[in-house]
């Protein structure tokens, strides 16, 4: 057992832990329209959860709001237990749909975020990234110059460059092409191997077939079900997932 | 009244003449000026950059305050100064007044709001698109300031510049604490202010001329950075 000080000291380390992440009537509006309306949630340790939808189910916005970017306007979120806090969220690392890279090279994107290394270290690991996001030929290219592939693959090794024990995703293949929709797939599931909590937000049906070990299925701001994949996708337990994974318009 | 040809002449005779107390003046009014704008940056950029990146009740005055202190007036500045460092003043035991010192004070009072709400404008609209990425990370408040001016570096050579172009062009506030001393205080903006008063125009213009080209020389050296920067996609 490791005392406590000596957990910190090793960075992505289990320490408290952070399962379940229990919402509990979230609520959250843009002006009079409800987004997120009275949506509760438990989340477990599940290696992958899929947050699946139509567009405007809310995916995205109950993404931000479990990482702690945007506070509800009613309700609760807890991590195994406790409130969010700095420290929670350092233990977490977001992949946005759009990816926003600083207007640097690719290597001093993955640097910057490991400031915590020493200068020598820090270059080695980031190069390590880039090698695992098959990213090393572009190290000193501008990230702004990169294909939408590329731009996104960074933008991923730099959130797992933080060492999250929850990663999450926000339809990190939405606008890139299958080959670099695979090669992104297949960090996740490295990341997931390795005991990262993935949480991915997509409404690709494909994507959700290929990396859910659980599927969250969400639907005009609420949680209509959470189901184990297989189960999901041969039975789905409620109307609106049935009709989505059968192909068929959510309204 | 002389015809701009020989005038322009005039300008490049002196220019040529390799005068010493042309490239004196010249020499000054760059060490004040730069300095000025040195002192605008160290301030102003950060003081932009935190005004970008941090919410406060009274923010949005401070930075209504800040755009309205982008037009303050030069003698209104050079008068303050003055009093400040004039013998009975409370800085008045440092003996500042009506040395480069005293003018460099003037100018950087007179830039740095300028530079800064110049910085707060274009570091804001880069803060907006890292906003969730920095939250993201959990960074301070100091790394996200430090992050914004160094990534909009090239953005922000153009408040420099601004800073620059008022700074050099400016004779209210030099004037009145430098007082024009020759060999000591007299910049280019006094030099031309002094030889039109003494009815030399000729002169005056030729200065003037000298002094639009140099404006002209580091306006051009920025931006042909800005736009090489911009080929890298950098900025």
């Amino acid at each position: 057992m490791l005392k406590a000080t000596e957990t910190e000291n090793m960075g992505h380390v289990r320490r408290t832990p952070l399962f379940p992440l229990v919402a509990k009537g979230l609520k959250y509006a843009s002006g009079e329209r409800a987004l997120i309306d009275g949506l509760s949630l438990e989340i477990g340790e599940t290696t992958r959860t899929v947050i699946l939808g139509p567009n405007g189910a809310g995916k995205s916005l109950l993404l931000r709001l479990l990482h702690g970017l945007l506070e509800p306007d009613a309700g609760s979120i807890t991590w195994g237990g406790e409130a969010m806090s700095g420290e929670v969220q350092a233990r977490q690392a977001l992949v946005f749909q759009r990816p926003t890279l600083l207007r640097r090279s690719a290597l001093a994107n993955l640097t910057f975020v490991l400031s915590h290394l020493p200068a020598a270290e820090r270059t080695t690991r980031a190069h390590e990234l880039l090698a695992a996001a098959h990213l090393e030929h572009i190290a000193a290219t501008p990230a702004r110059l990169l294909s939408g592939g590329e731009q996104q693959r960074l933008s991923l090794a730099r959130a797992l460059a933080r060492e999250p024990d929850v990663l999450f995703l926000d339809e990190p293949s939405a606008s890139i092409d299958p080959a670099a929709t695979a090669l992104i797939e297949k960090m996740i599931a490295n990341a997931a191997d390795d005991g990262t909590k993935i949480v991915l937000v997509t409404h690709d049906l494909g994507q959700a077939r290929r990396l859910a070990d659980e599927v969250v299925f969400l639907h005009q701001g609420r949680v209509t079900e959470v189901t184990p994949a297989p189960e999901f996708f041969s039975r789905p337990r409620t109307d609106p997932a049935r009709s989505f994974v059968a192909g068929r318009l959510v309204l | 009244m002389t015809d701009f040809s020989s005038i322009f002449g005039l300008a490049l005779g002196l220019v040529a003449s390799g005068d010493g107390e042309l490239y004196a003046i010249i020499a000054l009014s760059l060490r004040v000026t730069l300095t000025a704008v040195a002192i605008g940056c160290l301030v102003g950029l950060p003081l932009g950059a935190f005004l970008a990146v941090v919410r406060f009740p009274g923010h949005g005055a401070v930075t209504a305050l800040l755009n309205a202190f982008m037009g303050l007036p030069p003698v209104v500045v050079g008068l303050v100064v003055y009093l400040l460092l004039s013998r009975a003043g409370p800085l008045g035991v440092l003996g500042l007044l009506y040395t480069p010192t005293a003018m460099i004070i003037a100018q950087a009072v007179l830039v740095t709001p300028l530079i800064a709400a110049l910085a707060r404008q274009s570091l804001s609209d880069l803060h907006g698109e890292y906003d969730e990425l920095f939250q993201s990370l959990g960074l301070s408040t100091r790394r996200k300031m430090a992050a914004l001016i160094w990534d909009g570096r090239y953005s922000l050579s153009t408040a420099a510049l601004a800073g620059f172009g008022r700074a050099i062009a400016e004779v209210g506030a030099v004037i009145i604490v430098g007082g024009n001393i020759e060999h000591v205080t007299r910049v280019m903006t006094t030099a031309i202010a002094l030889e039109t008063s003494k009815g030399d125009l000729a002169l005056a213009l030729a200065l003037g001329i000298i002094l639009m080209t140099l404006s002209l020389a580091v306006n051009a050296a920025v931006l042909s950075l800005n736009r090489t920067a911009r080929r890298l996609a950098y900025a």
